[in-house]
This record gives structure tokens, sequence and C-alpha cells, in this order.
């Protein structure tokens, strides 16, 4: 299959590449950029353990072809905490609220709180539980997962007040 | 390029259907024909009697659309589908065209006032809904054609609609679903009403004996209960995992019946204790 150039920003970084056309942006960011906090948690796009944001939205990045996302903004896992080590308002949450257990579908529920969240500051609990929708979660029975991101909704009403 | 090739091209447009189909070899297309850039088709944009929404917005758009009384149904609909990230990248006139038998927006577009409109080298034309949907995945598209826009004609004063869809699980398809678009008259009559269902066949179906049954009475919860037992006769669900065919028939009566007094309070503007 004759390979096409994408040029891609990925967590504030430009990054060029040759790929081939049917080259799904899940492989691309795993396996061309390294970048495996992206996670593939099954094969028919319902897990969501793929999501990333793209301009801003959160996206399933094994339904995506890398060269969909050519001249877009991807924000994976490995681009929410600061360069210095610093956690995401939302990280710190599900770190305090034991919203993981085996981690697997973290980074993709993560992205998804952070995109809910830009969103719909104000989400209450409903609101969040069909933000999360689209991310299954085998270990937690995700309330610990709607308490952080409901912990960090409250932070942003308590910062606007 | 579809004018030559149109047989051996899919075309690419949120992908939400079909890269899962490509993942798991149920299509192997020669070609990919990615639309998803082309200008102009992915905006909505009210007319004076109608809107018209382009083919390629996305379901989260329309979920987020301030739409006018008597379309609440548009963001209800969309906000239904799926699951966040699909609503994202999904597209409508995809969805329209991809024609699955439980797909969601087929349904309300039976329910409403619409036209789809579709372009190719040779020309334009314009789709009546209930000449649209063929068959499981398959509408009166032609090969070499691609969906430009919806056009949904503005509801008269006093209209109100709704989508219900009762599914197993979070993101799923339909297990059955009701569109359902009504306009309220004088003394609780009912002016107009479109009913569109989903997962009931091999297509989506317009409930025209309900609809009959219906129009141009003055409602009553026996009224629509018997309405409802129109709807139970002309739908032939297709028994599947996701319930048998009595099942989703007793499904689809009470969905029908939800949407109904949903659509209803909202075109009467009423509070819900009053229905």
């Amino acid at each position: 299959m004759k390979k096409v150039t994408v040029r891609i920003t990925v967590n504030g970084s430009d990054y060029e590449r040759e790929v081939e056309p049917r080259l799904l942006l899940v492989s691309f960011l795993r396996d061309e950029l390294g970048l495996t906090g992206t996670h593939i948690g099954c094969d028919t796009s319902h897990c969501g353990a793929c999501t990333v944001l793209l301009d801003g939205r959160n996206i399933k990045s094994c339904t995506l072809l890398a060269v969909q996302a050519d001249e877009r903004e991807i924000t994976t896992i490995e681009g929410l905490a600061t360069a210095q080590g610093k956690l995401h308002s939302l990280q710190e949450a599900f770190w305090n609220h034991h919203a993981l257990q085996c981690g697997f579908c973290t980074p993709g529920m993560v992205l998804s709180a952070v995109a809910l969240l830009a969103q719909n500051p104000t989400s209450d609990e409903e609101k969040i539980r069909h933000g999360i929708a689209g991310n299954l979660c085998r270990c937690t029975g995700y309330q610990f997962i709607v308490d952080a991101i409901q912990d960090v909704a409250r932070q942003i009403k308590d910062a606007g007040t | 390029m579809l004018a030559e090739d149109g047989e051996e091209i899919k075309i690419l447009a949120g992908g939400q259907s079909l890269i899962p189909l490509l993942k798991l070899r149920l299509a192997s297309p020669r070609r990919l024909l990615d639309i998803g850039r082309l200008p102009g088709l992915a905006a909505i944009r009210p007319e004076e009697r109608s809107l018209c929404i382009g083919a390629l917005t996305r379901h989260a758009d329309i979920e987020r659309f301030a739409a006018p009384q008597g379309l609440e149904i548009l963001c209800e609909a969309a906000s239904l589908i799926a699951d966040p990230q699909v609503r994202n990248l999904g597209t409508v006139g995809g969805a329209l065209a991809e024609a699955d038998p439980a797909g969601d927006w087929g349904a309300v577009l039976l329910a409403l006032e619409t036209a789809l409109l579709c372009r190719s080298a040779h020309g334009e034309r314009e789709i009546a809904p209930q000449d649209f949907f063929l068959d499981a995945y398959t509408t009166a598209l032609r090969p070499e054609e691609i969906l430009t826009d919806i056009v949904v004609a503005l509801p008269p004063a006093g209209s109100g609609s709704a989508y219900v869809k009762f599914e197993r699980k979070a993101g799923d398809f339909a297990i059955a679903s009701a569109a359902v678009a009504v306009q309220a008259g004088e003394k609780h009559r009912i002016e107009k009403i479109g009913i569109g269902l989903s997962g009931v066949g091999l297509t989506v179906v317009k409930a025209m004996n309900a609809e009959s049954v219906l129009s141009g009475q003055e409602f009553s919860p026996d009224l629509l209960a018997k309405a409802a037992d129109a709807l139970m006769g002309e739908i032939q669900p297709l028994s599947d995992l996701r319930g048998s065919s009595e099942y989703k028939t007793e499904v689809a009566s009470v969905i029908f019946q939800r949407a109904f007094r949903s659509a209803w309070q909202r075109a009467c503007s009423l509070d819900k204790e009053e229905l």
C-alpha cells in the first residue's frame, strides 16, 4: 500500500510521518510515536480505552484513521500532566477517590472527563454518567470515577464563585 | 470519482460505522473516499421555513444545537446515539446512508416533515424519507451519489416532538425506539401527527395506521392506547440478540406511548403532572 505523509500535532509537538492510509490513529500513537498510554481494549470500537482528544473532543482513536487526523491536534494521557510532573486536577481526583484499580480504562476515562468538564463544567451526576458512557470499566463499578469527576466539577464551581 | 468507480469505493465520513466494518473485514473496498473535509456540508442553517442540516454535521453538534419549539426531538435523538466519542465523529448523513435497521435518525426523519438532498456528477435530487430506506443497510442512494443536506420543515405553533429509545446497555442500538412529532390544536385536538419507529423491522418504519387513529381526534389516554394497538399491528420486528419479535413489539408499544406523551406535553407546554 502506497504510503502518505501525515502531519499531526500530539501534546503540543508536531510530528510528520509516512504512514499507510489504513493505519489507525491508535496504532500511530502507540507504534509510531511510542505513546503507549492510549490502550487498545477491544476490536469492536466499544470500550473507549483508546480515547484521546481530537481538537479538544473525546474520540476513539481506534475508530479513526491516522490520515483523518492530518493537520489536527491530538491530546493523549501523556499530555495532561505538566512537564514538571504536576498532575492535572482530574488525575489528582482519580488518585484521591481511588477511581482506578487495574488502570487499563483510566487514560481514556480521564480524557473523556476532561472533554466533559471542558464542555460543561457544572455537570451533575447524571451528566457525568452520560459523559463517560463511552468508557467501559470492568474493575470499579464507576462510582468512584463519578465521585472524582464531581469533585473536580465542584472545584471549578468554587473557583468561579 | 464516484461516477467512475462507484461500486468499488466506500465513502468515509465520520467512519463510526465504516471503520468498525473494515476492522472486522466485513467490508473490503478497493478505495476509501474521505469526504470529511468537504466544505459547506457540516453546518446547521436556519432558513425562513425550514432548518437545513448539512450531511456532515456531527451528531454532537446537533445535540448542542438550540432547536426551535417543535424540533426538540433533534437534540434529544442526537444525545441518545451511541456514546459521546461516537457522537463527536459520526455524522447525520453517514448514519442515514448506513440505514441501520435500529438507527436513530431514520425514525426521526419519518416523524418530521423532511427531505433528503443528494448530489452526483449529473445533478441534484430530493428524496422523501419514506422513499429513502429500502432494506437493511440499503437506501435509494445510487453509487455515484452522496447525501448533502437534510431539510427539516419548521413546525407550526403548538408543536412538540420527542424521541424515546429503549436500549439494553449504554451506547447500544435501540431494542426499539419511537420518534413522535405532534401539533396540538384547540380543545386538545391532534392537528398533525408523525410517528417513526426504529428497531422494529428491516428498515425504520412510519407508523401510518397509528397516525390515522390519532390524526384529527381529541387526545385521551384511551385514544393513545388504541393507537398503540394499531402500531403493534403494523410492525414485524426480527427476533435477535436484542429480543424476540413479541418482546420488541411490546416494547415498541410502550416506548411509542412514552414518546407521544412527551411530545404532547411539549406541544401543549404542559407540566408533567397534568398529563
